[in-house]
């Protein structure tokens, strides 16, 4: 496959004809230029949306308490629904689906903290445990709040990095007090989100704020990650909550405005079905770009053979075997192909990292990056189409007869 | 070496088939150095294609050696052109960006040998052929009679049962023509069978028999 003479006769027939071997190259390369981009593109705003979503758990659900919209069993409406602590145990115990339940209490607009003097407003957040697993918060350094911080009402706290960083600079924070509303805390551990608001926060145990802060039992929400894979299982969910707190709390299922049940779920599922969609738009783009500079090669493949139809005859009259015309043909068509290809690639994934490195991740483009699988799909796509675009111009050089090529000069 | 029998050719144009070759019985002895003459439309080239396994024959029998010569792949009738048949062209027909050393290898490589030993090989032949000096120059550097040689040692590189030239001489002058001529005697000195395919007389009468072909039929 590799000797000598192969090499010898791709390098004679491109060098002889410098410009167009460019051209032909130059269609090939940039068709997978284009496939690049558009997939790092692609992938770019996919990963933006994405990062979106990632700050919470896809499958969490959450509700909250509203205001009842109808009178309901001699009950007026207007009413309005708070959630209590025994609502969340409720969940916990009656709903089959959700599996990390936590209740959650918020302090908007900011609490004053206090270390060595410094002083700074962050948002609070009382909940138990499982809270870490509905908001998707990666602990880097400690702990999350754990269950004996609840049982125990010990003042622990978990704090965001940027939480930190303005409170401690670098020093260590872990096991350091802080005082939040005149009340000292223990830090136990230090906390990343997908989203920078979300990282000023600082977490509680929920039990510990009841007692200290709110003296009763409410809560804000209850939140949950649930086993659901699709649409239905979320309706079914929903169904579900509505009417556990419909009983609890005595109003009527049909009573929409009562209680609050909401998930990015169904966005997400449907935002990933979008960039399904995209997605194979872009690879459609890509591949008929591609198949413009197939049709390129196989043409010039055609041109080659007619050119080279007395030199054919003239191998086949000393016995070279139709299959070995066949591969002379394939073989440096599927060199044109891979090498304008690769020089086509190698732009585009450079313009992706520039792209990666200088524009600033948003929400909607994060990291337009072509991964290890997409280079080798894009690899063989390489060497299957100089296949496909010297099958033609191959069969016709292999089909040549030596009478007939060697017969005009006679 | 060579054994035809009642060999029938056809050509299938549009309209009614072309019987260009009428039965043809031919009987080339091992070491003998004939020509075959003819005017244009003769069926000598016919004949010669199907002599040089390049084309293939409706009716007959052909024996080369004691190897029957009839339905072949062309898988198995280009193994057959490589190991039995030396062509020489006209117009010699070598690759013009191969140099005249690359040329005379060319059949070895389809026959798999390595490239170093098929150059050694092909150096000796040039050797034969007196144009060692030229080995490393293109076709379009050599002289007519230098290109013809390098043809010729093309042809035998391969040791083939037989040399099938195609009016070798055609696109010389008379005193390359001669050396040429020299060349086939001396081959066939050698014990090679050679079969020359020519319209001039001067040529024909060289050899040792004449094979006068008419309207697809020998005379």
């Amino acid at each position: 496959m590799f000797d000598y003479d192969k090499w010898n006769e791709i390098y004679y027939s491109l060098k002889k004809n410098k410009l167009r071997s460019f051209l032909t190259g130059f269609s090939v390369g940039w068709g997978i230029f284009i496939l690049i981009i558009l997939l790092g593109v692609g992938e770019g705003l996919q990963n933006g949306v994405q990062q979106k979503f990632n700050s919470d758990a896809i499958n969490s659900v959450w509700i909250s308490g509203g205001i009842t919209g109808m009178p309901y069993q001699g009950l007026k409406q207007g009413r309005r629904i708070k959630l209590k602590n025994s609502d969340y145990e409720a969940v916990k115990k009656q709903v089959n689906v959700a599996e990390n339940v936590s209740a959650r209490l918020n302090v908007w607009g900011g609490s004053s903290v206090i270390y060595k003097g410094e002083y700074a407003s962050f948002d609070l957040k009382a909940v138990h445990p499982k809270h870490q697993f509905v908001e998707n918060v990666k602990i880097i350094k400690g702990r999350f709040i754990n269950q004996l911080d609840i049982d125990e009402y010990r003042k622990t706290a978990v704090i965001g990095k940027v939480a930190k960083e303005v409170l401690f600079k670098d020093e260590d924070p872990i096991g350091k007090n802080i005082e939040i509303n005149g009340i000292v805390f223990k830090i136990v551990g230090v906390f990343t989100d997908a989203r920078d608001s979300e990282m000023k926060r600082i977490y509680l145990p929920i039990s510990v704020f009841q007692k200290l802060f709110s003296g009763n039992e409410d809560i804000g929400q209850i939140s949950m990650t649930a086993d659901i894979q699709n649409k239905e299982d979320m309706t079914a969910l929903e169904d579900n909550l509505r009417q556990l707190m419909a009983s609890r709390h005595h109003f009527s299922v049909e009573d929409k405005r009562a209680i609050w049940v909401w998930s990015d779920f169904d966005q997400y599922l449907k935002v990933m079905k979008l960039f399904g969609g995209i997605k194979s738009f872009i690879w459609i783009v890509g591949l008929l770009t591609i198949i413009a500079g197939i049709v390129g090669v196989s043409n010039i493949m055609l041109v080659v053979v007619k050119e080279r139809t007395k030199e054919i005859g003239i191998r086949k009259a000393l016995g070279a075997s139709p299959s070995s015309i066949i591969s002379l043909i394939v073989f440096e068509s599927v060199v044109i192909t891979s090498v304008a290809g690769y020089l086509g690639m190698l732009p585009g994934i450079f313009l992706l990292e520039m792209v990666a490195k200088y524009v600033p991740n948003s929400d909607f483009f994060a990291n337009p990056t072509v991964s290890f699988t997409l280079v080798i799909i894009a690899v063989s796509i390489l060497i299957f189409s100089g296949i496909i675009a010297s099958y033609l111009p191959a069969r016709k050089a292999a089909l040549i007869k030596p009478i007939e090529a060697l017969r005009d000069d006679k | 070496m060579v054994r035809l029998s009642n060999i029938h050719k056809y050509y299938y144009t549009a309209g009614e088939p072309l019987h260009v070759l009428k039965g043809i019985d031919l009987h080339i002895q091992e070491g003998e150095l004939v020509s075959i003459m003819g005017s244009s439309g003769s069926g000598k080239s016919t004949l010669l294609n199907i002599l040089g396994i390049l084309d293939n024959y409706d009716q007959g029998e052909y024996l080369l050696g004691n190897i029957p010569i009839k339905n072949l792949s062309e898988k198995q009738a280009a193994i057959y052109r490589n190991q039995y048949i030396g062509f020489v062209f006209q117009s010699f027909n070598l690759i013009n960006f191969k140099t005249a050393l690359e040329n005379v290898a060319l059949p070895l490589y389809y026959q798999k040998i390595s490239r170093k030993k098929r150059q050694i090989i092909a150096q000796e032949y040039l050797e034969k052929l007196g144009i060692a000096d030229r080995a490393t120059h293109l076709p379009n550097e050599l002289s007519g009679g230098q290109k013809q040689r390098v043809a010729i040692a093309r042809a035998l590189i391969s040791n083939p049962k037989i040399i099938l030239a195609d009016e070798p001489t055609g696109a010389l002058d008379s005193q390359t023509s001669e050396e040429v001529m020299e060349i086939f005697k001396d081959i066939n000195k050698q014990g090679k069978t050679v079969i020359i395919v020519t319209h001039e007389q001067e040529i024909a009468e060289q050899t040792s028999r004449i094979i006068k072909l008419k309207d697809g039929l020998i005379i």
